[in-house]
C-alpha cells in the first residue's frame, strides 16, 4: 500500500491490508468507482501489488464475472477473483449486477467496504446511510432507515456470506480465509467508519468501529449452509449474555449526528433510533437464535 | 472443404462467432438479436462452442463481463440490439478506452418509445463516438465474413479496439440466405490466437484504469484515433486476404458497384445498400450514369475515398437514421469529408425510419428527384408534405 492516496485514518486501507494478507498474491481485484479508485494512486503509478482493474460504478460484479470466466478458460482457477466495492456500488447502483453474479454461482468474493455514504463524491446519502445521519444530500438528517443488505444477500442462498468490521481484523482475516476456501459466490461486508464522512477525528476510526458493534448498530456474523452464526460481541448480544451499549454512545461521537445534540438534545429522535436498533435485534433473535 | 449453410443472419453470425472460438461469450436477450444468442447457446449445448457462456442479467453487465474476460487476455464475443446497445453505452466507451477488442454484433433496430422492433440504424449511429470500429453488412454472407474479419482486425496489436458488426433487423437477422462456410481448419489458419497488449496476470501485476491526469488522458484518445486511422489500411488488407483465401469480397471500407465513369454516385449503408444495386441497374437501363458506393465501414470513416468520389460525381446519400436537429449522419459526414476538397452537389434523404420498407423503386425515385434537381438539399422521403 506504499504511496496510497487514502485519507489519514481511512478504514478502507485497514480492511485491504487484512484482505491482501489473507488472500496472498494469487488474487486479482475488480474495483468500481469508489474511494479505492483514488487510493490506488495516480497513473502510471500504483500502490497495489496485485492485478487490479477499474470498472464502471455499477459493474463490479459483472466485470468480476468476466474475469473469473476468462481465468477459468485459461486454466488459472487457483486465482481468487475479488470485486471490491463501496456501499454505493453495492447497495444502490451495483445491486443488479451483484444479484446477477450471485445467482449465476460466480466463483468470486464480493467485498463491500461499507462507510455508509458516497464518500468519494463528497458524502452523499446511500442506501446504507443510517437514519438521522447528516450527509450533503440529507441536510436535516436522513429520514429513512438503511436497508439490510445482509438479508438481501442471504435470499440468494450463496455458500458463504459474512459481516465484519475493521476494528476486528482477526475476525475479518478468518472470514476472508474461509471465503477463499469455498467455491462459488461469497459476500463479505466490512463496516468501515469514515473520518471525514462521519465527522470524527482520524485517530478514532477503530474506536468508531468497535462502538458500532458494541451498540448493535452493526453485527458480526457468518452465513454458511443456510445458517447464520453471530460472532464475538455480536454473538453475546444476540444471546443476551451482555447488554448493548446505548446507541447514543456511538452516535454522539460523530459530527454527522451533531444536530441531534446541538443546540438541544433531540430526545425523541434518539429514542426512535434506540427503539429501531432494539427492533432489529429482536428480529435477529427471531430468525437466527 | 467448403459447405453451404442456408440460414438467417443471426444463426449465420452465431456460426461465425463460434468458428472464431471465443473463450467467453456474455449476452442478454433482446429482440431481434435473440436467435443469435440462442444459436450460440445451442452450439454450447452440442459442444461445438467450447468457451464460457455467461447469461448475464442485463446488456450493461454483458459488456462489463466481456470487458472483464477480455482483460484476462482471452477472446470475447457478444451481441445486442437497440435498447440493449444503448444500455451498454457506458461500457462501450469503457471497452474502447481500455483497448479491449470485444467483438459484437448489433442488430440495427428502432429505439423506443413507442415499441417497434424493425430496422433502423439510429441505435448504432448514436454510438459512433465510443471508439468502436463499425461495420454495416448487407447480406448474410457478409455478416459471416465480417464477424471473422473483425476478430482479426480488432485483436491486431496495432489496433486493439472493439468492433461492432451491424446488420438490419429482420431484413437480415431473420431472413435465410445461402452462405458459404469455410472449413474450421482454414478459419484457424486465417485467425491466429489473440495476443493482448495488456492483461491481468498475477505474475505481472498492474493496476489498470486508475486516476489519470489530463495530458496522459489526451494521449490515450490520440492513440485510439491513430489506431482507427491505421485500421483503414488493415481493413483493406484483411478484406483482400479473405478474398484470396475464401473467394468472397464485399468491398473493404466501401463496396463500389458500377462506379466507373459516373456522373452520380449513390451512398447508402446496410440493407438499403443491397437494395440499391437493383435501383442502380434500373437507372442505368434508363441511361443514367450512376453507381453505388455502399459504406461498409462507418468508423473509421472512409474520408479519403469519399473525396475521390466527389472529384467527378455528384453524390446522393440515403440515411436510415437521423441526428435530430441536424440531418442524416452519413449525409453530414460525407459533406464534412468533401469540405474544401470538392464542389460536388450532395443530396441527402432520410428513408426507412421505424423499419419502413425501402424498395429499389423508392431508391430510384430518390435518385431521380435529386438528379432532376427537384430535391431539396436534405429531405425526408415518403412522408406526405415533407
Amino acid at each position: 500500500m506504499a504511496g496510497s492516496a487514502a485519507c489519514p485514518g481511512c478504514p478502507a486501507t485497514m480492511a485491504m491490508r487484512v484482505v491482501f494478507k489473507a488472500l496472498g498474491k494469487k488474487m486479482m481485484m475488480v474495483v468500481p468507482a469508489c474511494c479505492t479508485a483514488v487510493i490506488e494512486s495516480l497513473h502510471p503509478n500504483t500502490s497495489f501489488n496485485i492485478p487490479t482493474m477499474n470498472i464502471a460504478f455499477e459493474a463490479a460484479a459483472a466485470g468480476a464475472s468476466g474475469v473469473e470466466a476468462g481465468l477459468r478458460k485459461l486454466g488459472k482457477d487457483d486465482v481468487t477473483v475479488v470485486a471490491w466495492a463501496g456501499d454505493g456500488g453495492t447497495y444502490d447502483i451495483g445491486i443488479q449486477a451483484l444479484s446477477g453474479a450471485l445467482e449465476r454461482d460466480t466463483n468470486f468474493i464480493y467485498i463491500c467496504y461499507n462507510n455508509q455514504i458516497y464518500s468519494n463524491t463528497g458524502i452523499q446519502r446511500s442506501g446504507a446511510t443510517p437514519y438521522a445521519a447528516w450527509t450533503t444530500t440529507t441536510v436535516g438528517g436522513k429520514t429513512e432507515y438503511r436497508k439490510e443488505m445482509g438479508e438481501i444477500i442471504q435470499a440468494h442462498h450463496i455458500p458463504y456470506a459474512a459481516q465484519a468490521c475493521i476494528s476486528y481484523p482477526e475476525d475479518l482475516y478468518k472470514k476472508i480465509v474461509k471465503a477463499k476456501s469455498i467455491k462459488g459466490p461469497k459476500y463479505i461486508e466490512i463496516m468501515a467508519p469514515c473520518p471525514p464522512g462521519w465527522r470524527f477525528g482520524m485517530e478514532r476510526t477503530v474506536e468508531m468501529g468497535t462502538l458500532s458493534v458494541e451498540t448493535g448498530a452493526w453485527a458480526l456474523y457468518e452465513y454458511e449452509n443456510e445458517e447464520v452464526k453471530f460472532n464475538g460481541i455480536s454473538k453475546l448480544l444476540l444471546n443476551q449474555k451482555i447488554k448493548p451499549k446505548p446507541i447514543e454512545e456511538w452516535i454522539k461521537l460523530q459530527g454527522r449526528f451533531r444536530h441531534l445534540f446541538i443546540p438541544k438534545k433531540d430526545v425523541k429522535k434518539l429514542k426512535e433510533i434506540q427503539d429501531h436498533t432494539n427492533r432489529v435485534w429482536e428480529r435477529y433473535r427471531k430468525y437466527y437464535l | 472443404m467448403k459447405n453451404i449453410m442456408i440460414n438467417t443472419g443471426n444463426y449465420i453470425a452465431a456460426k461465425a462467432a463460434v468458428m472464431a472460438k471465443p473463450d467467453v461469450v456474455a449476452a442478454y436477450p433482446i429482440t431481434p438479436q435473440t436467435t443469435l444468442v440462442e444459436g450460440i447457446a445451442n452450439y454450447h449445448d452440442t459442444g461445438e462452442f467450447q468457451g464460457e457462456y455467461i447469461c448475464v442479467e442485463s446488456e450493461h453487465s454483458a459488456m462489463a463481463a466481456c470487458i472483464g474476460a477480455s482483460a484476462t487476455g482471452v477472446r470475447t464475443f457478444t451481441g445486442t440490439s437497440s435498447h440493449g446497445l444503448l444500455l451498454m453505452h457506458e461500457m462501450l466507451h469503457w471497452a474502447a478506452l481500455a483497448r479491449l477488442p470485444v467483438i459484437m454484433c448489433n442488430i440495427n433496430r428502432v429505439v423506443g418509445p413507442g415499441w417497434n422492433i424493425w430496422a433502423d440504424e439510429n441505435d448504432s449511429i448514436s454510438q459512433r463516438d465510443t471508439g468502436w470500429i463499425q461495420f454495416y453488412c448487407s447480406s448474410n454472407q457478409e455478416i459471416f465474413d465480417t464477424v471473422l474479419q473483425s476478430f482479426k482486425l480488432g485483436e491486431n496489436k496495432k489496433i486493439s479496439l472493439p468492433v461492432m458488426i451491424n446488420y438490419n433487423a429482420f431484413i437480415l437477422s431473420h431472413t435465410s440466405m445461402p452462405v458459404s462456410i469455410p472449413s474450421q481448419r482454414d478459419i484457424d489458419d486465417f485467425l491466429p490466437k489473440r495476443q493482448p497488449i495488456w492483461n491481468l496476470d498475477v505474475d505481472n501485476p498492474i493496476t489498470f484504469g486508475n486516476l489519470i491526469l489530463p495530458p496522459e488522458y489526451e494521449k490515450v484518445r490520440k492513440e485510439m484515433q491513430d489506431c482507427q486511422e491505421y485500421s483503414k489500411k488493415l481493413i483493406k488488407d484483411i478484406s483482400k486476404e479473405w478474398k484470396e483465401k475464401f473467394g468472397k469480397y464485399h468491398g473493404d471500407l466501401i463496396e463500389y458497384y458500377k462506379c466507373d465513369d459516373c456522373e452520380y454516385i449513390l451512398l447508402s449503408m446496410g440493407a438499403i445498400g443491397a437494395e440499391s444495386k437493383v435501383a442502380i441497374n434500373n437507372l442505368r437501363k434508363k441511361g443514367i450514369k450512376i453507381g453505388l458506393a455502399r459504406i461498409r465501414v462507418f468508423r473509421p470513416f472512409p474520408k479519403e475515398e469519399i473525396i475521390k468520389l466527389g472529384k467527378n460525381s455528384d453524390l446522393i446519400v440515403i440515411d436510415r437514421n437521423i441526428s435530430i436537429g441536424m440531418e442524416g449522419a452519413l449525409y453530414t459526414e460525407v459533406k464534412a469529408s468533401l469540405f474544401g476538397k470538392s464542389d460536388a452537389k450532395v443530396n441527402g434523404f432520410i428513408a426507412g425510419l421505424g423499419g419502413k420498407d425501402v424498395t429499389f423503386i423508392d431508391i430510384e425515385r430518390m435518385c431521380e428527384k435529386a438528379i432532376k434537381g427537384k430535391a431539396k438539399d436534405f429531405e425526408w422521403y415518403g412522408i406526405k408534405g415533407a
